[in-house]
């Protein structure tokens, strides 16, 4: 469970990005933080794993204070993969890659080994397991850097900006895995400003503006809230903008689903039709 | 990351900012000429003091009482270096002209570091490029200058994200002895030099795409024009750099301990 | 009159093991707006720079087939001389912006083509005008947020006046909102100054009605050429893996199901909101 209590954060160079934030994620939940650039959302995430610390309140990772232990530490429990793969790709093969971290913790020689050859295969790299990282392609090397943080098999996992630069196929895949992730009881975070992705995700949604939290809640309401949205500068996702145009039709205006819309305007077709 | 904050663009509008970096050049390299000429303290005094005006004027005193400090190691350094072999030549003896000859040298040290100083915080980045593209220095060089400036945040900042990065993986730099610590940044640096590759390839073709190389005669959006202000500032170099040049051939100086007694 | 025209186009970068374009033929005529999308290595990034040269001589390898650019055989130019003809404007927005300040970098291209002060003066204003970043002239470019830098990034191609710009996925990193307003812009310039305009793009739910000739690309080929309401509704082009607009996609499953909305096959949420407001509404 992540807990952030009224923090506060403030850059060296005294802009305040976070100004009194609480939020609690229990374990197992799917978040996705929204926002418009500069809200505060990879600034509050950094917080889970102790990267940043709180000039003002308090961040706990599974009751323990970020405050009174090491980055490495929370690392443990709280894996962090950011958004560009080449910020971490080092190594001279992508097998070394994925035992960096493993060796890091102090896992047992033949513990690594096991752990690399399942993550391999997890996000299907098996065949590049002795290949040099960086002759991969843009969505390979993505996949690394993720097999890279699972491999360790923390029990939170946050992506900051997973989908940009992925095409649709990529996304879908990504969708999935998630899933697969919390099925498997993970906690996954996602920073993100791409509204169809997360209206696809049925997540629990935070909306950040200006450093503070203007929204928490289910993802279907909170994304079809115009207000809401403008006041934290998302686009509504596709279906919803279609029904938000169809409320002369007595519509419910909370669908963000392609299959739940298709049956409401099925029945309204049928009803219409049947007078 | 505080080591960058020098270099980072900032604007500031001061009369000095202003002036062509051409000129202020000039001056601090006439400034230099004049603190060699002379080796007694008290021009070399007149010479520091000569600064402060163009500091205050510019506003930037902390900066440059920050870089003093700076140079205050060497400077020591020297001074005591100077002591020491004149104590040592002169048959131990530890004389006031002694002394003010260690302080004079240690001076002109001062002067030399701090004129410098001074051109460097009141000439902003691209007003420098701007300079060298103007002087005839071959256009690639004025470019990687600048460039090499206007990345140097976005550097800092990639910098500290890999940093963040391999932490997350549970790197710790702080931890080992000196050639484990010297080890644990290799997962930093690899990632940095990599990027910055990438990043110069990215900046090539964006480069080749805006016509690079379409012609030697390269022109300029910015022209350096010579204000009043430079032209008054060429005024009083030539006018220190006369007025030093005669005092060195034609006047005997006093040393202090010689005006004491 | 074709503006851009190839005739099997096929190039493979030194070391690579295939190419990345095959048997290329497109004809794009002048004052067109075009959507070339496609799954990531598809080779419309490659497409893109050979546009303007930077494909084959900046990547070196060999360029195979004919290819003729504002009347120009880019194969037989350098890359320079294709710049007052083609403006290239590329993914991230950070490397593209060389100088210290906004103006001075949209007045690059002019500078290194040797042009008078007062006219570079003319053109970058223009250029900044055009793009609604006048204010931001002095700034400099790390100051300003990503949509603002390519909004920088156009203008700066825009003031060398070129008959066609071409960019290469030039939203990627910005968020939808930035997005969007870069998509105003470059659909002004096409109207308004009668710019061909050449975009690869994956958001085809902003991006596809701007479009009368959209091209898929898989796999370093040309799939399916022309326009984007026929090709978006095909299961075809859904199975290549494209991001099909969610009101095409919808339009389509009513179809399936009965629910015959229109002749005009939808690609944007307001054309289909339209279709079901008039499809839908109470009969009197």
């Amino acid at each position: 469970m992540i807990e952030a209590i009224d923090v506060h954060f403030s850059y060296p160079n005294r802009v305040e990005a976070l100004k009194g934030v609480s939020i609690t994620i229990k374990d197992g939940e799917f978040v996705a933080i929204m926002g418009q650039n500069g809200a505060g959302k990879s600034t509050l995430v950094k917080h889970f794993n102790g990267l940043l610390k709180p000039s003002l309140g308090k961040v706990r990772a599974d009751g323990v204070e970020t405050t009174k232990t090491s980055v490495a530490a929370l690392s443990r429990n709280v894996g962090f993969v950011f958004q560009n793969p080449d910020h971490q790709l080092f190594s001279e093969t992508v097998e070394d890659e994925i035992a960096f971290a493993l060796k890091n913790f102090g896992f047992a020689a033949d513990v690594i080994e096991s752990r690399v050859t399942w993550a391999l295969n997890l996000l299907s790299l098996t065949q590049y397991r002795k290949t040099s990282p960086f002759l991969l392609s843009g969505g390979e090397r993505k996949r690394v850097a993720l097999a890279s943080v699972l491999a360790w098999d923390p029990k939170t996992l946050i992506l900051d900006e997973p989908t940009i630069g992925q095409d649709h196929e990529q996304k879908e895949i990504l969708r999935q895995f998630i899933l697969q992730m919390q099925t498997q009881g993970k906690t996954v975070v996602i920073v993100t400003h791409d509204v169809e992705f997360v209206a696809e995700s049925n997540s629990r949604v935070i909306l950040m503006k200006e450093g503070k939290i203007v929204a928490d809640g289910v993802g279907k309401d909170i994304l079809t809230d115009p207000a809401l949205l403008e006041l934290a500068s998302i686009v509504l996702p596709q279906i919803a903008q279609i029904f938000t145009k169809l409320s002369p039709l007595g519509f419910p205006k909370n669908i963000i689903d392609i299959y739940e819309a298709k049956e409401i305007i099925l029945k309204a077709w049928e009803s219409r039709t049947q007078k | 990351m505080s080591v960058f904050d020098g270099l980072r663009f900032r604007k500031i509008y001061s009369p000095i900012h202003n002036l062509d970096p051409r000129i202020k050049f000039v001056y601090v390299i006439s400034i230099f000429v004049c603190a060699i000429l002379f080796a007694q303290i008290i021009p070399l005094l007149l010479l520091f003091l000569l600064q402060v005006p163009f500091v205050l004027l510019a506003k930037v005193q902390r900066q440059w009482i920050r870089s003093l400090r700076g140079a205050s190691f060497l400077a020591i350094l020297i001074f005591v270096i100077n002591i020491a072999t004149s104590y040592f030549t002169s048959g131990y003896h530890l004389t006031p002209p002694i002394i003010e000859n260690a302080a004079a040298l240690t001076l002109r040290f001062v002067v030399l570091v701090e004129s410098f100083s001074v051109f460097f915080l009141t000439t902003s980045p691209d007003h420098l490029g701007l300079a060298l593209e103007e002087s005839h220095v071959p256009y690639e060089f004025a470019f990687a200058f600048t460039t090499a400036v206007r990345f140097v945040p976005v550097l800092a900042e990639e910098a500290q994200t890999i940093m963040d990065a391999q932490k997350a993986r549970g790197l710790e730099l702080e931890k080992g002895g000196l050639l484990k610590r010297i080890r644990n940044y290799v997962p930093v640096l690899i990632p940095l030099i990599v990027s910055a590759i990438r990043r110069s390839l990215e900046l090539a073709e964006a480069m080749e795409s805006r016509a690079w190389g379409a012609t030697k005669n390269r022109t300029n959006l910015y022209l350096l024009k010579l204000h009043r202000g430079d032209f008054a500032l060429l005024a009083i170099t030539i006018g220190i750099l006369a007025a030093a040049v005669y005092i060195h051939f034609y006047v005997s100086i006093p040393t202090i301990t010689q005006l004491i007694h | 009159m074709a503006v851009i025209e190839t005739k099997n186009l096929t190039y493979t970068y030194p070391g690579a093991s295939k190419p990345s374009i095959l048997d290329v033929s497109i004809k794009v005529e002048k004052g067109e707006f075009v959507l070339i999308t496609g799954p990531s290595g598809c080779g419309k990034t490659t497409l893109c720079r050979t546009f303007n040269g930077l494909v084959p001589h900046f990547y070196q390898g060999e360029l195979k087939g004919e290819i003729s650019v504002a009347g120009i055989d880019t194969l037989k130019h350098h890359t320079y001389e294709m710049a007052k003809h083609v403006g290239l404007v590329f993914q991230n927005p950070e490397n593209q912006l060389f100088a210290l300040s906004v103006e001075k970098d949209v007045a690059f291209g002019l500078e290194n083509m040797g042009f008078p002060r007062e006219e570079m003066r003319k053109k970058v204003d223009w250029a900044l005008n055009l793009t609604g970043i006048y204010d931001l002239r002095e700034r400099s470019p790390h100051e300003i947020s990503g949509g603002q830098q390519q909004r920088v990034a156009i203008a700066s191609v825009l003031a060398m006046e070129p008959e066609i710009i071409v960019l290469d996925e030039p939203t990627s990193f910005l968020d939808p909102l930035s997005a969007e307003k870069i998509f105003e812009v470059i659909y002004d310039l096409n109207k308004k100054q009668g710019i061909t305009v050449i975009l690869v793009e994956h958001r085809l739910d902003l991006t596809a009605k701007y479009t009368n000739h959209l091209i898929v690309m898989e796999q370093g080929q040309v799939r399916f050429e022309g326009k984007p309401r026929e090709i978006l509704s095909s299961e075809e082009t859904r199975l290549i893996g494209v991001g099909i607009p969610k009101a095409t996609l919808l339009y389509e499953m009513l179809k399936k199901d009965g629910l015959n909305l229109s002749d005009i096959i939808p690609l944007s949420s307001e054309e289909l909101a339209d279709q079901l407001l008039e499809a839908l509404k109470p009969i009197d």
